[in-house]
C-alpha cells in the first residue's frame, strides 16, 4: 500500500535530532566554515557520547539485510536523521565521529570475526573515525584504475600508494583510534578483478597524513592525502577473498556499498537544500510576500515561481531518496535507485542552493548569514560518493540493460 | 508506514488497466490523432472496467468502494500511457460522478449516480476553464448569481470534453454575491446554455472538446453541488490536478519507453546509439524526472485519501510533472531526430499532448 506516514519511532528520532540540529550545530556552523582546520571538540565529544547510548547515526546498512527483520526501517531512519543534521550543517555533520564509509564497507563485506574487530571500538572509549580511500591523485570515478598495491609477504600485506580526497581521512588515520578502508589492488594485470579492499588501523606505521585539504565548502570535515608506504598490515585485514577471479564479483561487492552510501548522501544534500529554502521564505514572509499555490502559475511573480520549483524539486529528490532506503530496508536491490536518488539530490540542492542566492539579492551573498555557505556546502554533494555523471551512467546502464562494456 | 508499493489490489487494476491500454487503446491512438474520432465499441469496451462505476455507492447500482486517488492515479498513468485522448473520453464522466459521490447531496446522488452506474458509457462532463490567457482557477470570471430559488449563470467556458453528447454538465463558477467558488449540475439542454463548435487544439486531437456559452443560464438552487452550502471545490481541484499529473507521468513514461526501445535498435557509428552518453544520459534524467514526478503526484494522492487539503502538494505535483512531461517528450522527439518529426512514430503526438498540461485543468481527474 502506497504510504508516506514515517513510523512514530523515526518521527521521534528526528524531532529529537533537530534539535541537536538547531542547538548544537547552528550556533558553531560559520566558525567551523571560518577556521577550517580546528575541530569542534565540544560537539564531537557531545555526539560520540549520544551514540554510545542512544540510536548512533552512522552510515546506513550492510546492504545485504535479506534475511533481516523486514519491518525494520533503518536506512530510512538513516536518510531523515542525516536530512536533519545537514539542515543543521553539513560540514559538521560530516566530521561527527563513527564507522563512516570505512565502517559501511566493513558492515558490508566483512566477516563476523572483522566486524566484531573493527566495529566495537565505536561503542566505547574515546570518539573514534573510520574512513574509505578509493581515489588517487590520477584516478577518480574510474576506481578500476587504481594503482595502489597490496603485495603478500609472509603473514603480511604490504601496501604501496597514495590516496587523496579522504573524507575524515586525518582523524581515521591518525588522531583517533579509528582504521582506513584503501582500496589496492592485488595484481594490476586482473582490472577490477584485482581489485580488494584492506583494513589498516589508525598508525599502522607506513600511513601517513601528507595533506589536510582546503576546500571550498564542507569546511569543519577533514579531507586528507594518505601516503602508504610498505604499510605493513594482518592478513586477515583483507575484505573479502583474496582470490583473484576472473569474473568481477568482489569488485561488484565492494560497489554495492555505494548503494548503501547513496541515498546518505543524497539526504544529507536534501537538509542543505531544505535550510535553505526555509530561509528564503522566512525572509520573504518578513517582507509580507507568501507563496500563492492556488493561482495560476503564469499569473505568479518569478520569485513565487522560482520557490515552487525548488520546493518541488527538493521533495521529489526527498520521495527518491526514501525510496532508495526504503528498498534496502525491505532487502530490496536498490543500484538502480540509489544512483536515481543521488544524482537528482546532487543536482537538486545545487541549483535550489545557487537559486537561493540569487533570489536574496546581497544578502544571499553576505557572509553575515549561512545561505552562501550553504551554497559552498551543497556543491560537493554532486561529486563525492558519484558525481553526477557517474550515477547517470549507472542509471542508463540499468534502464537500457547495458553491462559497463556496451555503454561506457 | 511508508511504502512505495502498490497493494495487492491496487497491483491488480493496475495491471487489468494497463493490459486494455496496451492491447486496445494504444493501436488506436494514432488513428483518433489523425480523424478525431474515437470507437464507441472502444470506449464501451474500456467502460466494462468499471472504473468510474467502482465507487458509486452500492445504494445507486454502483460497486460502492472507498474512492483512493491513488488507486486512480494509477490508473490514469496507464491509460494516458497508451493514449491521452482516450483516457479524458474514457473517464470523462467521472468529472461529474467523483464530485457526487464526494461532496453531492443525498438528493443529487440519488438523482445523477444511477445514469452512470449501469454497464454502457453515458457521457458526462465539466466545465472549468474559460478562454482568456490568464485564466485561473482560483478566480473564475463565469459567474452564478443567486435569484430568487435559482442561480443564473453567464460566462464562457472551453476544453469541455464531450460536452455535445454528455447529459450532465458540471459547470464550475464564482458566486456573485460572495465570491466563492461553486459548482452546478446542469442538463446540458438547459435554456441558456449554449454547445458551441468543437475545438481544434494542437494535441489531445481525438478528444471532443468544445466552448460553452452561458448566457442568463437559470438553474434551479438545488443544482447547485453539495446544496445550500455548496461543496469544497478546492478539493475537486486538487483531485483534477493530481489526475492531470497522473497523466503527464503517463505520456511521458510513453515517450520515454519509445525513444528507449528505438535507441537500442538505431545504429550510428557502428554502435546502438543508446551506448552514445549523448543518448544515454538524456534517457537516463527522462527516467530519473519520470520517477520523481509519479512519486510527488502520489504523494498528493495520498494526502488527499487521507482527507488533508493538499493544495500545496497538487500544485507542485501537477507543475513538476507538466514540465516533466514537457521535457521527457521533447527529448523523445530529438531521440528519433528526423524520425521524430514525421508522423510514422508516435513521438510527436505525445510531444503535442504533453506540451497541453501546462494549460489543462478538469480534464481528468484522480
Amino acid at each position: 500500500m502506497i504510504d508516506f506516514e514515517l513510523p512514530k519511532e523515526i518521527q521521534q528520532v528526528r524531532d529529537m535530532v533537530h534539535m541537536v540540529a538547531e542547538n548544537a550545530m547552528r550556533p558553531i556552523a560559520r566558525e567551523h566554515d571560518e577556521r577550517e582546520h580546528e575541530k569542534p571538540w565540544d560537539f564531537l565529544n557531545m555526539m560520540w557520547q549520544a551514540s554510545q547510548t542512544a540510536n548512533p547515526v552512522t552510515f546506513g546498512g550492510d546492504g545485504k539485510q535479506k534475511g533481516a527483520d523486514r519491518r525494520s526501517l533503518r536506512n530510512l531512519q538513516a536518510v531523515v536523521t542525516i536530512e536533519e543534521l545537514s539542515w543543521g550543517d553539513a560540514g559538521l555533520y560530516l566530521s561527527i565521529p563513527n564507522p563512516g564509509l570505512g565502517g559501511a564497507a566493513v558492515a558490508a563485506a566483512g566477516t563476523p570475526e572483522q566486524k566484531e574487530r573493527f566495529l566495537a571500538r565505536f561503542r566505547s572509549g574515546a570518539p573514534k573515525w573510520g574512513a574509505m580511500a578509493i581515489t588517487e591523485p590520477h584516478c577518480g570515478s574510474d576506481t578500476s584504475a587504481i594503482t595502489t598495491t597490496a603485495v603478500r609477504d609472509g603473514d603480511h600485506w604490504v601496501l604501496n600508494g597514495t590516496k587523496i580526497f579522504v573524507t575524515s581521512g586525518k582523524m581515521a588515520a591518525q588522531d583517533s583510534e579509528g582504521f582506513v578502508v584503501v582500496w589496492a589492488t592485488v595484481d594490476k594485470s586482473a582490472g577490477r578483478a584485482g581489485i580488494k579492499a584492506f583494513v589498516v588501523e589508525a598508525g599502522t606505521p607506513g600511513m601517513s597524513v601528507v595533506k589536510v585539504e582546503d576546500k571550498m565548502g564542507i569546511r569543519a570535515s577533514d579531507t586528507a592525502m594518505i601516503v602508504f608506504e610498505n604499510c605493513r598490515i594482518p592478513l586477515d585485514n583483507i575484505l573479502g577473498s583474496p582470490e583473484v577471479k576472473p569474473s568481477t564479483e568482489g569488485f561488484k561487492g565492494a560497489m554495492a556499498t555505494f548503494d548503501a552510501t547513496r541515498p546518505i548522501v543524497a539526504a544529507s544534500a536534501i537538509g542543505i537544500g531544505r535550510a535553505a529554502l526555509d530561509f528564503v521564505r522566512a525572509e520573504l514572509e518578513k517582507n509580507g510576500i507568501r507563496i500563492r499555490y492556488g493561482v495560476a502559475r503564469n499569473r505568479l511573480t518569478a520569485l513565487e515561481r522560482d520557490f515552487m520549483d525548488m520546493e518541488a524539486m527538493l521533495e521529489a529528490a526527498r520521495l527518491l531518496t526514501w525510496r532508495a532506503a526504503w528498498m534496502m530496508d525491505q532487502g530490496k536491490r536498490n543500484n538502480l535507485e540509489a544512483s536515481m536518488a543521488k544524482a537528482k539530490a546532487g543536482l537538486a540542492v545545487t541549483i535550489v542552493t545557487q537559486k537561493a542566492v540569487e533570489m536574496l539579492g546581497p544578502l544571499g551573498y553576505s557572509r553575515k548569514y549561512l545561505l552562501e555557505k550553504w551554497m559552498r556546502d551543497a556543491k560537493i554533494n554532486d561529486i563525492f560518493e558519484g558525481t553526477q555523471q557517474i550515477n547517470l551512467l549507472i542509471v542508463a546502464r540499468r534502464i537500457l540493460g547495458y553491462s559497463s562494456k556496451e555503454l561506457n | 508506514m511508508v511504502s512505495f508499493e502498490p497493494s495487492e489490489e491496487q497491483r491488480l487494476i493496475r495491471d487489468t488497466v494497463a493490459e486494455f491500454a496496451r492491447e486496445r487503446i494504444r493501436p488506436q491512438a494514432r488513428p483518433s490523432d489523425e480523424t478525431g474520432l474515437i470507437p464507441s465499441e472502444l470506449i464501451q469496451e474500456g467502460w466494462q472496467l468499471g472504473l468510474v462505476q467502482a465507487t458509486i455507492p452500492e445504494a445507486f447500482g454502483g460497486g460502492g468502494q472507498t474512492h483512493s486517488a491513488v488507486t486512480s492515479a494509477l490508473v490514469i498513468e496507464e491509460l494516458a500511457w497508451a493514449d491521452l485522448s482516450i483516457a479524458c473520453h474514457l473517464l470523462a464522466p467521472q468529472l461529474l460522478v467523483l464530485p457526487l459521490v464526494e461532496t453531492g447531496t443525498e438528493e443529487q446522488k440519488r438523482a445523477f449516480l444511477p445514469a452512470y452506474a449501469g454497464g454502457r458509457f453515458q457521457a458526462a462532463t465539466a466545465a472549468i476553464m474559460e478562454p482568456r490567457w490568464d485564466f485561473d482557477t482560483s478566480e473564475l470570471r463565469t459567474v452564478a448569481r443567486p435569484e430568487n430559488g435559482h442561480y443564473v449563470l453567464e460566462g464562457q467556458k472551453c476544453y469541455v470534453p464531450l460536452a455535445a453528447e454528455a447529459q450532465h454538465v458540471l459547470t464550475y463558477a464564482r458566486l456573485a454575491d460572495n465570491g466563492e467558488l461553486a459548482a452546478f449540475i446542469l442538463d446540458r439542454d438547459t435554456p441558456g446554455l449554449q454547445v458551441t463548435e468543437r475545438e481544434k487544439n494542437m494535441g489531445l486531437k481525438g478528444l471532443a472538446t468544445y466552448e460553452l456559452e452561458l448566457r442568463n443560464c437559470r438553474v434551479p438552487a438545488d443544482r447547485r453541488l453539495g446544496g445550500e452550502g455548496g461543496a469544497d471545490i478546492v478539493r475537486l481541484l486538487n483531485l483534477q490536478r493530481v489526475g492531470l499529473a497522473a497523466a503527464a507521468v503517463g505520456v511521458a513514461r510513453a515517450a520515454f519507453e519509445y525513444a528507449r526501445d528505438y535507441a537500442k535498435e538505431r545504429k550510428a557509428f557502428g554502435v546502438f546509439i543508446a551506448q552514445k552518453q549523448a543518448i544515454a544520459f538524456m534517457l537516463a534524467e527522462m527516467a530519473i524526472e519520470i520517477d520523481a514526478a509519479r512519486l510527488l503526484t502520489w504523494e498528493a494522492a495520498w494526502k488527499l485519501d487521507r482527507g488533508e487539503e493538499a493544495t500545496r502538494e497538487a500544485i507542485l505535483a501537477k507543475q513538476y510533472a507538466a514540465n516533466m512531461a514537457l521535457m521527457v517528450a521533447d527529448r523523445g522527439v530529438q531521440i528519433l531526430g528526423g524520425h521524430g518529426y514525421i508522423r510514422d512514430h508516435l513521438v510527436e503526438l505525445f510531444l503535442r499532448n504533453a506540451r497541453g498540461f501546462a494549460t489543462f485543468d478538469g480534464l481528468l481527474m484522480a
